[in-house]
């Protein structure tokens, strides 16, 4: 804001920046003058000035443009104009990616990096190696190692850099400097020992065991630089998150907190805080080594002892505590940030009585802070939060307050993410926290906010205890609001409706009224909404008001199958998996084109398969149910790697294996993976994979039958890797000309379980005992078991992680979500067993010591499934 | 006006001359360049690029320029062309084998457009290799007695020793001098 004031003012002024109204065609123009002897330098360095700022704009230059103005340039060697030399070093890095032929000024930079002119030197380092490619390399290399233990600072410090960036052209680069790096390690300047110790770093930093030898040795001497000695504990630092032992690691970061540079002491303050291992004994020392910095007068200092004692209040909140008093002092401090941190902290760790005085602080300068500070406050709150349930009344109170001030989108959505992060984990803070947002959508400029508000009022708002307050908030919006928020305001109004039949025929008469919108979208929904409402006697009409987020590639592959069908049956919706939920909450795009539908996984395999010939013909009419996780079916580093993805769809299993062969000197041929099936499968067909050379992925199917009998679907099935083998020649991969031999390799046992055939449905957005009855009525079977689960169980959430994954079934209703000190827990899985039969299961959960037992209840259309699922568990 | 200055500066024998160095690799026209420059015999390695020297000789300033002759960086000396006042083309007279593509690559440079009025100095270089071609055999082999229009002149030249580039510089400035 205020540099454009500045700019401005400027403008009015007639001063302002001279490179302004630069056009690029104009000065490469001019930089033609550069051709011309004798050189002017003033007048070419201005040029030459211009270019440099142009780029700098992002002004892209062609190939073409780009290397006449490099050639030109190249000209400018013949002055010896020292402010236009180091111009011409700038210019030679800015345009080194853009313009072809840049090796030409190698041999004039090598001549500068080793003359006399000290000037020049380091400039002319970093050039030469921006244009130095692989190829280029050696010719260089003699110069380089020369300039690394250079006697002037600069040109080693130039030259170590340089020799950190070129690893990017050539790996190993850093490794053969290292003798050089090793000798600069012993400068006596603070900077280039700090870079020497990068490359030398860099040199050993794939062998573990090479980088603890090299701490082990500076940690000895420490590093007379404090550069260096920084690098050395995050080098220490990073160890210690490696290896197990480590007493000497920490009780060097240790010592380094009496250092005598400040930035030391942090450095090894934040190391000791943020290590993984750390316990309160070892944090105790770096603690009182940001507390003292608390009070510094450097606000650097201040702001990174107040910053880091932020992020360790998450995990050592007690530790903290003993910084309470300096904090609060910082509360005042003129710096913002370091006043935001500092509450921030304090909300951390303060105890329960000392959050309304926080909050009332917090109020004062709220409106002084910029939206980023902001957000860290909301997330301090929304932390306070889940650790005093007991206050959500002041806190809600005060993140509507917040939602009332003025502020860009991501800081409202972080505050709404909060609000509804409250509602979720809290039963009691819901109403409040409804009527808050319901205010807050009266007077929101964000449509994405207001759509998602409207959405979370329509899911929540029904089982209020009082839904009709509601109506009139949502009705408004569909008055006063565009198209996509009316929209959503519809289908918000439907679902009270469909929950609360006292509401229905005035919510029917509001959506009469909204079939009159002037927009498509608008019209469509309330038409809809209608027509499903007015059927209020058929109770399965009801999840179609909240129809399931289904994938619509999906859909629409299977619609047309069934549009091929007599269509005798009716379409089967359970059929198609769920769309991919995308984590990205408040970024809901309204008015975005129309984008690809994202693809599930299993979509994506399936267009995979379908272009295999052979497979197609199988896959044809049906629909891919589920794609199992990878797992190798070989252990790491053997001599073939092969990786398996079991792929079910209705009646057959593809095995989709992927291979590598890791032998540089063998050429397979016709690999299969053969298969000994158990008893009930049957083998359709195979398809080799007709090449595996050396180190390229390759792909092998076999697909197999599922039993009828759904009880002997689940086996142990042994595995052989069969192929031709031929020799050949490591370094091109041409195979010998004799003819190879059959070999074969034993696979680990492939294992086909339960969750393989079952997906899990977790969003079909029914209620959940409703539709247990509705199912129970049809005639669905129910079996109920009583299990006291294993050892390895010894919590609700650990019984609750075991069982989806082992069932494949998914959670409803957020019933995966235990209340925290629960002893007993009900949870709700939904999921489809292959044909589309539908599994509703129910299991309580109850806690005694660490002893899970569950009671587990079935419903299932075919018995045998319902029986199979019940019996896996035991 | 300035027209005027450089008119006084050429009086004075300020104005710089510009001069290009070219050749094959290994032809000798780095050590040619620096043994002009500082008097001396410098360790060189092949040059990638170019190397630019102001060499002052008898009180005339010459802008000298020698361009790498490995085959990759042939095509690129004619980025520096224009403007030139003089060639020094140097040969390599040990290298039998090599002194056909020398040819082609003087005949070729010489036609280009922007050295038409350039002075050319053939260098027969390496006179102290034992086994090398003389001056007469050189001159044949690069086919100057076809040459026309062109103010040219072939010296016998070691440039380890020092010998013969006096000889070649004097006629250059001579020449130079004369043109004007």
């Amino acid at each position: 804001m205020i540099a454009f004031k500045r700019d401005k003012k400027e403008e009015e002024d007639g001063g302002g920046n001279p490179f302004q109204n630069l056009e690029k065609t104009t000065v490469l123009q001019e930089a033609r003058t550069f051709n011309n002897t004798p050189v002017n330098p003033r007048k070419c360095a201005h040029i030459l000035t211009k270019i440099l700022y142009l780029l700098n704009q992002g002004e892209q230059l062609g190939t073409m443009e780009a290397t006449e103005a490099f050639f030109a340039m190249t000209k400018l060697f013949q002055s010896r104009d020292v402010i236009l030399r180091r111009l011409v070093y700038l210019g030679i890095k800015e345009l080194s990616s853009l313009a072809e032929d840049v090796i030409i000024v190698t041999s004039s930079l090598t001549k500068d990096m080793t003359g006399k002119e000290d000037l020049y030197r380091a400039a002319a380092i970093r050039a030469l190696c921006t244009i130095t490619d692989g190829s280029m390399l050696a010719a260089i290399e003699r110069y380089m190692k020369q300039a690394i233990v250079d006697r002037s600072p600069a040109v080693s410090s130039a030259a170590l850099v340089s020799s950190l960036h070129l690893t990017s052209v050539s790996g190993d680069v850093a490794r053969r400097w290292a003798n050089e790096a090793q000798e600069a390690l012993n400068s006596s300047n603070v900077m280039v020992q700090y870079h020497a110790l990068g490359v030398l770093y860099q040199a050993r930093k794939t062998d573990k065991h090479a980088v603890i030898k090299l701490v082990a040795k500076l940690m000895k001497t420490s590093p007379k630089s404090p550069y260096a000695a920084c690098m050395l504990i995050r080098m220490a630092y990073k160890l210690l998150d490696e290896v197990d032992e480590g007493e000497e690691l920490i009780g060097f970061i240790e010592s380094c907190l009496r250092h005598k540079s400040e930035m030391v002491v942090y450095e090894a303050a934040h190391a000791l805080v943020n290590l993984g291992r750390s316990g309160a004994r070892e944090i105790g020392p770096a603690i009182s080594v940001l507390q003292l910095f608390c009070g510094s007068p450097k606000p650097a200092l201040r702001f990174a002892a107040v910053r880091t004692l932020n992020k360790v209040a998450m995990s050592h909140p007690a530790a903290v505590t003993a910084c309470n008093l300096d904090l609060e002092n910082l509360i005042t401090d003129s710096n913002r940030s370091i006043a935001t941190l500092a509450i921030t902290t304090l909300l951390k760790t303060g105890a329960e009585s000392s959050v309304d005085r926080l909050m009332k602080q917090i109020a004062t300068f709220v409106s002084e802070i910029s939206d980023e500070f902001k957000v860290v406050v909301v997330q301090a709150i929304r932390a306070l939060c889940q650790k005093f349930p007991r206050k959500h009344a002041v806190l809600m109170n005060f993140l509507s307050a917040m939602l009332r001030d003025e502020g860009g989108l991501e800081y409202k959505a972080a505050i709404a993410d909060t609000i509804i992060a409250v509602m979720e984990g809290n039963a009691e803070a819901k109403e409040a926290g409804l009527a808050h947002l319901c205010e807050f959508i009266e007077d929101c400029e964000h449509i994405s906010l207001a759509v998602r508000i409207l959405h979370l009022l329509g899911q929540e708002g029904p089982t209020s205890k009082q839904p009709s307050r509601y109506i009139r908030f949502i009705y408004n919006r569909v008055i006063l609001e565009s198209a996509s928020v009316r929209a959503a305001a519809v289908t918000a109004l439907a679902r009270f409706a469909a929950a609360c039949p006292p509401l229905l025929p005035n919510v029917l008469v509001l959506l009469s009224r909204c079939q009159l919108d002037s927009d498509d979208e608008v019209r469509d929904r309330a038409a809809y909404y209608c027509t499903i409402l007015q059927q209020q006697n058929d109770p399965t009409m009801l999840p179609l008001v909240q129809p399931p987020a289904l994938s619509v590639p999906s859909l629409e592959r299977a619609l047309r199958n069934y549009m091929q069908t007599p269509m005798e049956e009716l379409f089967d919706i359970s059929q198609i998996p769920p769309a991919q939920t995308i984590e990205e909450p408040a970024q809901v795009e309204v008015h975005t084109t129309i984008k690809q539908p994202r693809l599930t996984r299993e979509e994506s395999f399936m267009e995979k398969l379908s272009q295999i010939p052979h497979l197609a013909i199988i896959i044809r009419d049906t629909s891919l149910l589920k794609s199992s996780s990878v797992f190798e079916l070989t252990e790491s580093e053997t001599e073939y790697n092969v990786k398996c993805i079991k792929h079910t769809f209705p009646e057959y299993l593809i095995l989709q294996f992927d291979c590598i062969n890791t032998l540089s000197d063998q050429l397979l041929e016709d690999v299969v993976v053969a298969v000994e099936p158990s008893e009930g499968y049957s083998v359709v067909c195979v398809v080799p994979c007709s090449r595996l050379p050396y180190n390229e992925p390759g792909t092998t199917y076999t697909v197999l039958k599922y039993p009828e009998d759904v009880h002997a679907s689940v086996a142990t099935i042994p595995t052989t890797l069969r192929f031709m083998a031929r020799d050949c020649d490591p370094t091109t991969g041409i195979p010998d000309a004799d003819q190879g031999y059959h070999d074969e390799y034993m696979l680990e046992d492939l294992e086909v379980t339960l969750a393989d055939q079952v997906r899990g449905v977790g969003n079909r957005g029914f209620d959940f005992n409703t539709a247990w009855d509705t199912y129970a009525a049809k005639g669905f079977v129910k079996l109920e078991e009583t299990f006291a689960l294993g050892a390895s169980v010894t919590s609700l959430e650990g019984a609750i992680q075991s069982l989806t994954g082992f069932l494949g079934l998914e959670a409803v209703e957020r019933s995966n979500k235990v209340q925290s000190g629960a002893a007993a827990h009900n949870l709700l899985l939904s999921g489809v067993f292959r044909g589309g039969k539908e599994v509703l299961a129910r299991a309580r959960l109850a806690l005694n010591g660490t002893q899970v037992t569950m009671q587990l209840s079935v419903l299932c259309q075919d018995p045998d499934v319902a029986d199979l699922i019940v019996l896996s568990v035991g | 006006m300035g027209g005027l200055l450089s008119y006084f500066r050429n009086l004075l024998g300020n104005r710089e001359m510009r001069i290009l160095i070219l050749g094959l690799d290994g032809a000798g026209k780095t050590t040619i360049l620096y043994r002009l420059q500082v008097g001396e015999v410098v360790t060189t390695i092949p040059t990638i690029g170019f190397n630019v020297e102001q060499v002052t000789y008898k009180n005339l300033k010459f802008q000298v320029w020698d361009l790498g002759g490995q085959t990759s960086i042939r095509p690129y000396w004619r980025c520096y062309y224009s403007n030139t006042d003089a060639i020094i083309y140097v040969v390599d007279s040990a290298d039998r084998d090599r002194i056909g593509i020398s040819k082609d690559e003087l005949i070729l440079m010489l036609q280009e457009e922007e050295l038409q009025g350039a002075i050319l100095v053939v260098l027969a270089n390496k006179q102290d290799m034992a086994g090398c071609l003389s001056v007469a055999e050189v001159h044949q082999a690069l086919g100057l007695d076809a040459l026309k229009n062109r103010t040219f002149q072939i010296f016998k030249t070691s440039a380890t020793k020092g010998e013969g580039l006096d000889q070649a510089m004097d006629w250059l400035s001579n020449a130079l001098q004369s043109r004007k």
